[in-house]
Order: structure tokens, then C-alpha cells, then sequence
């Protein structure tokens, strides 16, 4: 009973939070409404035992992904309520594309609930150990015979990250900045840059 | 009582949210990246749904790597978008016609 209370409670909550990360004016209240989503998506995973995802999903998400996007809409000067202009021109479209979309997926489920197609079952080589916990199990996994997908997954995320940088770089240009003369900076000395200065009381100072 | 039917609606509507999102916001790249956030969310969420009706975790290893692509994705996305206002002083998704694509 408290799973299905707290299932609807997520599944509700993540429901709406993506209707308001499409629907919203802002996109910084956008960004928010997805955190509110992952967050929730995270819950509904640990409802089924997956915590070690749902944990990753927080970290992942709340964590780089939506600091990310916070960070590029606040850097970004755009004029936002411009950019909803055509908003009510793509409607029609979107919405009826939208309907047939999850007509045709709810009718996937009603159909598999009819009796599924038997495309055959699991060979059991990747069952979760009763006595083993969740991330356990899962690191089992990754580190033995999906060891190879790991890797590529850590070389993806290494070139995302040279080619974000790669991207964004800006190099100095010359002359734009004053750049630091270091045999400059040496050769200074105290008696070049300080005067005494005996003011009158009173009096200011003319430098 | 709750079975997979419940999490394949669930990832459905998401879905389906997200496909909405790009058309609603065809000007706005950032809400199309977030749209595209909650599709691979969705997609994420059956995975793991799935992983746990089969009783078998190869589905989880995968959505970990769906949630990596993901990762790299946004941040390619968001990099593009960076210099393309640097260059353009707008994100405005029609007037990327440069390459006369």
C-alpha cells in the first residue's frame, strides 16, 4: 500500500514538473522544474531497488547537469519573452503530435498487457544475488564483463570535456590585454615607485 | 498494486512531454536541450523499470551509460549555444541558417 502511495506521489510530482519545465516562461524556473523531475525520477527508481541509479541521477543531474544549464542561462543575456512569440503558432502541431505519440505508446503497454510477445527470458547470467546489495551487484558487473563499456563511457565523457573546453576557449588576443613583463616588474625599485610626502595638517596631498 | 505497466505509462508521458517541449519551444535551444534532458530521462526510467521486471541488471548498466551520453551531450550542447551567442548574439533556433542547410 505505501508503494503505491508513494509511487503516485512521484510519479505525479515528475509528471508535472515536466509539464512545467516546457510550459514555463523563465528557463531559470525551467532548469528548476527539472531538478524537481530528476529528483523525483530518482524516487521512483529507488522504488524498484535501483538506488545506486537514482543516486547517480541526483548527482549526475542536480549535481553538473542542472548547474550547467543554471550557469548558461544566467550567462546568456537573451531577451526570453521574444523568444515565445511562436509559441501559439507550433501548438496545434506539437500537441497533436504529442497525442499520437502517447496514444501509441499507452497502446504498446495496453497490447503487452494483453499477453506480451515471448521474445524469449533473461539467461539469468545478470540476476541480482540475494545477499548482495544493490551497488554491489552492479559494480560486479561493470567492472567484470562490462568492463570494456565502461571504459568507452569514460572516454566519451574525457572528449566531451576537451572538446567543451576546445569549444569555448578563448585565446588572449595580442594586445587586447596587457600582458605581464616580468623583467619589467624585476627591475622596479622601492625608491622609483614611493616618495615621502610631509603634508601641512590640513593640507592635501598633490601627486 | 504497482507493476511495470505503471513505470512504462510514466516513461511515456515523459517522453512525450519532452517531444512537446521541442515543438512548443522550437526558438529556445535551451528549453529543446532540457526537453532532450527529459526524453533520455524517460528513456532512463524504463531502462531501470525494465532492469528490475526481468529481474536482471544488465538494463541498469545501461542506463548508467545513457546517463553519460546524456552528460556529454548537455555539455557539448551548452558549449555550442556558448559560442554561438558569442559569435551570433542570439540563440534564436531559426535564424541558424548559415550552412544553408
Amino acid at each position: 500500500m505505501i508503494q503505491a502511495i508513494a509511487f503516485y506521489f512521484f510519479a505525479t510530482i515528475v509528471v508535472a514538473s515536466a509539464v512545467m519545465v516546457v510550459m514555463a516562461r523563465n528557463p531559470v524556473h525551467s532548469v528548476l522544474w527539472l531538478i524537481m523531475a530528476f529528483f523525483n525520477a530518482a524516487g521512483l527508481m529507488v522504488l524498484v531497488g535501483a538506488e545506486f541509479i537514482a543516486m547517480l541521477l541526483v548527482i549526475v543531474y542536480v549535481g553538473a547537469v542542472a548547474v550547467l544549464f543554471l550557469f548558461v542561462v544566467m550567462m546568456l543575456d537573451i531577451d526570453f519573452a521574444a523568444m515565445r512569440a511562436g509559441l501559439s503558432r507550433n501548438a496545434p502541431l506539437g500537441l497533436l503530435i504529442a497525442a499520437v505519440l502517447l496514444a501509441e505508446l499507452l497502446l504498446a503497454v495496453g497490447a503487452y498487457n494483453a499477453g506480451g510477445l515471448s521474445l524469449g527470458t533473461p539467461d539469468g547470467s545478470a540476476v541480482q544475488a540475494a545477499d548482495t546489495s544493490n551497488i554491489e551487484a552492479l559494480g560486479a558487473l561493470l567492472y567484470g564483463r562490462y568492463i570494456v563499456l565502461f571504459e568507452i563511457a569514460g572516454i566519451i565523457l574525457l572528449v566531451a570535456m576537451i572538446g567543451a573546453i576546445v569549444l569555448t576557449f578563448q585565446p588572449p588576443k595580442p594586445g587586447a590585454r596587457a600582458r605581464q613583463d616580468v623583467g619589467k616588474q624585476i627591475r622596479r625599485r622601492p625608491e622609483d615607485a614611493t616618495v615621502m610626502k610631509n603634508p601641512e595638517i590640513g593640507q592635501g596631498v598633490e601627486l | 498494486m504497482i507493476g511495470i505497466e505503471h513505470y512504462l505509462t510514466v516513461g511515456a508521458i515523459l517522453f512525450v512531454l519532452g517531444v512537446l517541449g521541442i515543438f512548443l519551444n522550437r526558438k529556445n535551444v535551451i528549453v529543446i536541450l532540457m526537453a532532450v534532458e527529459l526524453i533520455l530521462l524517460s528513456v532512463n526510467l524504463n531502462l531501470v523499470a525494465f532492469s528490475a521486471f526481468m529481474q536482471d541488471l544488465v538494463g541498469q548498466v545501461f542506463a548508467m551509460l545513457v546517463l553519460t551520453v546524456a552528460a556529454a551531450e548537455a555539455a557539448i550542447g551548452l558549449a555550442i549555444l556558448v559560442i554561438y551567442f558569442r559569435t551570433r548574439g542570439s540563440i534564436a533556433v531559426d535564424d541558424i541558417n548559415r550552412m544553408k542547410g
